[in-house]
């Protein structure tokens, strides 16, 4: 007898006065938790491979199905939680380092929660968006700081290139590889339809999909997958992955598995062959290694391409940004602590970097200080879940936002974090055509459409409280802000004051 | 053929002469300006003076000439085409390169064709004529990479810290290997000759573009150093 020292997580709870035996949940699920029993020819469970994505129960044309926690439980204290028991024991089962996906769910504090936003009452009265204009259109890239002539007299109207979003929310980058075909259709589509950019992440960009360049922002990472040339120049601008707020100083690794068919074509490399982006670009050092990086993309496109550089939020991210502001980089994202990921080590993604909204007011402030801060716009990420930290994140100085685990949300995803096993059931991180097309990109783009359709509406219905009419007014707005339930540094460090005052 | 005069120039106007040039150019008087033909295709360009970083960055197609040494990232992430060297270049030769060919007469810094790939038909190669530096070949994932130590002044042919994290393409090196070790996720042995069959067109190219003899070059004994693992790190992780 083999012990099983983990008990599974979930129960599957099966009501069989309302199940049909249609055996619909045995399709469904890729991980196998639903089976026909060979010799009795009926429905048994192993709820040991559950991972709780909630297929069955959305698929369950009778509604029979329920995924429950399991009620057994270890005998947890204060200090040592089921969680890091489990961890314990999946170490000493295989010797290996923890691998997790999506963002950290540890309770670290979310200072989005803790801020709230104002609104106008008597004097500078609120706007009403359903009647009057409001501009949620902004433009990234480098800002001219001063009105320029020529020799002539006549006014110097040349701009540096500019992305131009009518809502200033992205789809970050997610890579074709961690997501599957039809996902990456549906954030192009969408993109396309909401005049906003997706971002091809580091794997190359599928030939499909050249045509939704302008609404694309290709990637350069450590590894240089899929980049070449016609890839550089479809996008609308280019992104250098220096780093991820899940992973920050760890790199990405998609395991040869899941290098097949198109991916492999599409990074360029042999199927089943590891894609490895180790933590640090090779011929980046310094700031001064980025800048030729930075120049050395810019020249490719022929100048015509602005450049985002990606960093994780991490202790020194104001020193950092403010290398990178003059890097020659047009465009910083800075990716935050609970940021999302398809595949991170546990303890990398629960345990380094910091909180988005801590990194960004702090990146702001310094810029600000040091007269810099038109010389590139802020992107952050990791993670907007929803319009009022849009609003918040912009009020605090961010240009825009990137969302990804909100869009995948959109597209089916329940959170389960199992996408490094590739057997996602919704289609999303997953290689599997069978798995894959269940993933309808009208549906898909459709939904993510809705989503930020019904954001740039709540944005605007939150600006017009203010009474505030265009995201421009509204950057940088610490005024707009207040915290609560915060220390006196943490008020020092957002640049807020506490509620009341 | 045009020539342009890179003196006193800065790099994007330099470029943007390149570009709007022909197919046949001349650079004279080059004097450290980084870019040059950065993402070009079709052309045919010399360079007479010392190319600035990054020298046909993203490269697609075009043939670079150097009439003498060159700087850092020569050829990063170059896609197709051909640089020639005929002196010595700096550090991160052919960074991630997934195609082309690239020679150097001469010897190579640090990271020389770290995170080189290949895909299909394409399969980018570099030749370096005497010594190469520290790092060679990190996470290489496809490709050749050949070491000839010519010229290397009683000293090693490779640098320390060979092909640490290889997991796809070749290492050639000519001659003694001397005191250098590989990782244990390599297999090094003496290349044989259809081992050797492989790089004969590159080393006979080497030859014509310098002038060496090619029946000496290829008759010392070459090592050949590859990958015995596509997954290096398959068993680090476990799901959690």
């Amino acid at each position: 007898m083999s012990v099983q020292y983990l008990s599974s997580e979930f129960d599957v709870v099966r009501n069989l006065e309302r199940c049909v035996s249609c055996n619909l949940c045995v399709r469904e699920c890729a991980n196998g938790v639903h089976r026909i029993d060979e010799r009795s020819r009926k429905l048994v469970v192993d709820e040991s491979k559950c991972v709780d994505c909630q297929r069955c129960v959305a698929m369950c044309p009778t509604r029979a199905l329920k995924i429950v926690k399991n009620e057994n439980s270890f005998k947890e204290n204060a200090n040592w939680s089921a969680d890091l028991i489990s961890e314990i024991v999946k170490q000493s089962n295989t010797g290996a380092v923890l691998l997790s996906s999506m963002g950290a769910p540890k309770p670290t504090p979310v200072y989005w929660d803790r801020i709230l936003i104002n609104a106008s009452q008597v004097t500078n009265p609120s706007i009403d968006p359903l009647r009057e204009p409001m501009e949620t259109r902004v433009f990234l890239g480098k800002k001219p700081e001063q009105i320029r002539r020529a020799s002539d007299g006549s006014l110097d109207v040349s701009m540096e290139p500019q992305l131009v979003l009518e809502t200033p929310v992205m789809f970050s980058a997610m890579s074709y590889g961690s997501i599957s075909y039809n996902a990456h259709e549906s954030l192009a589509r969408a993109a396309q339809e909401l005049g906003v950019f997706y971002n091809t992440g580091e794997g190359g960009l599928h030939e499909d999909f050249y045509r939704y360049g302008a609404n694309t922002i290709v990637q350069v990472a450590s590894g240089r997958f899929g980049v070449h040339e016609d890839y550089l120049n479809a996008g609308a601008a280019i992104e250098i992955k220096m780093g991820q707020g899940a992973k920050p100083g760890v790199g990405g690794h998609l395991p040869g598995a899941k290098i097949v068919g198109d991916v492999s074509r599409t990074r360029m490399i042999p199927e089943g062959v590891d894609a490895i982006s180790p933590a640090p670009h090779h011929d980046v050092y310094s700031i001064e290694d980025l800048r030729q990086l930075v120049y050395s993309l810019k020249e490719a496109t022929r100048r015509t391409k602005p450049i985002i550089v990606k960093v994780a939020a991490v202790h020194n991210i104001a020193a950092i940004a403010s290398g990178v502001a003059r890097s020659g980089a047009d465009i910083i994202a800075i990716d935050g602590f609970r940021g999302g990921t398809g595949a991170a080590p546990t303890r990398i993604r629960d345990n380094v970097g910091i909180p988005v909204e801590l990194a960004l007011a702090a990146v702001d402030e310094r810029l600000r200080a040091e007269g810099i801060r038109n010389n590139v716009s802020l992107v952050v990420g990791g993670s907007i879940r929803n319009a009022a930290d849009v609003v918040k994140a912009i009020a605090l100085g961010a240009d825009a936002c990137y969302i990804a685990t909100a869009a995948l949300i959109a597209l089916g995803c329940r959170l389960c974090r199992s996408c490094q096993t590739g057997r996602c059931n919704w289609g999303i991180a997953t290689q599997r055509p069978e798995l894959v097309q269940r993933l309808d990109p009208n549906v898909g783009a459709r939904r993510l459409v809705n989503l930020l359709s019904a954001w740039r509406h709540e944005i605007k219905e939150l600006m017009g409280g203010m009474g505030i009419n265009s995201i421009e007014t509204l950057r940088g707005n610490r005024l707009m802000l207040r915290g609560i339930g915060m220390t006196e540094k943490e008020l020092d460090i957002l640049g807020i004051k506490h509620a009341g005052e | 053929m045009r020539v342009i005069e890179a003196k006193n120039k800065s790099f994007d106007v330099l470029n943007d002469e390149i570009y709007q040039s022909g197919d046949e150019l001349k650079i004279v008087e080059c004097l450290g300006q980084r870019f040059i033909a950065s993402g070009s295709r079709g052309k045919r360009i010399v360079i007479s003076g010392v190319p600035g970083n990054a020298l046909g960055a993203y490269l697609a197609g075009s043939e670079i000439i150097v009439e003498g040494n060159a700087q850092d990232a020569v050829g990063d992430t170059m896609n197709d085409g051909l640089i020639v060297i005929h002196g010595n270049v700096g550090d991160a030769v052919g960074y991630a390169m997934r195609g082309g060919i690239i020679l150097v007469q001469g010897n190579a810094g640090y990271r020389v064709g770290i995170h080189m790939k290949e895909y299909k038909e394409k399969k980018p190669a570099i030749v370096i004529g005497g010594r190469v530096g520290s790092f060679l070949g990190e996470y290489q994932a496809g490709g050749l990479i050949v070491a000839l130590g010519l010229h290397k002044d009683d000293k090693e042919t490779l640098g320390a810290f060979p092909c640490a994290g290889m997991h796809g393409g070749k290492l050639f090196v000519r001659g003694g290997l001397g005191t250098v070790s590989f990782p244990e996720q390599t297999t090094v042995k003496i290349a044989n000759p259809e081992d050797l069959a492989e790089i004969r067109p590159l080393i006979a190219k080497f030859c014509e573009t310098f002038g060496y003899d090619f029946a000496k070059i290829i008759d010392e004994p070459f090592t050949l150093v590859t990958p015995n693992v596509a997954n290096p790190y398959k068993q680090m992780y476990v799901a959690n």
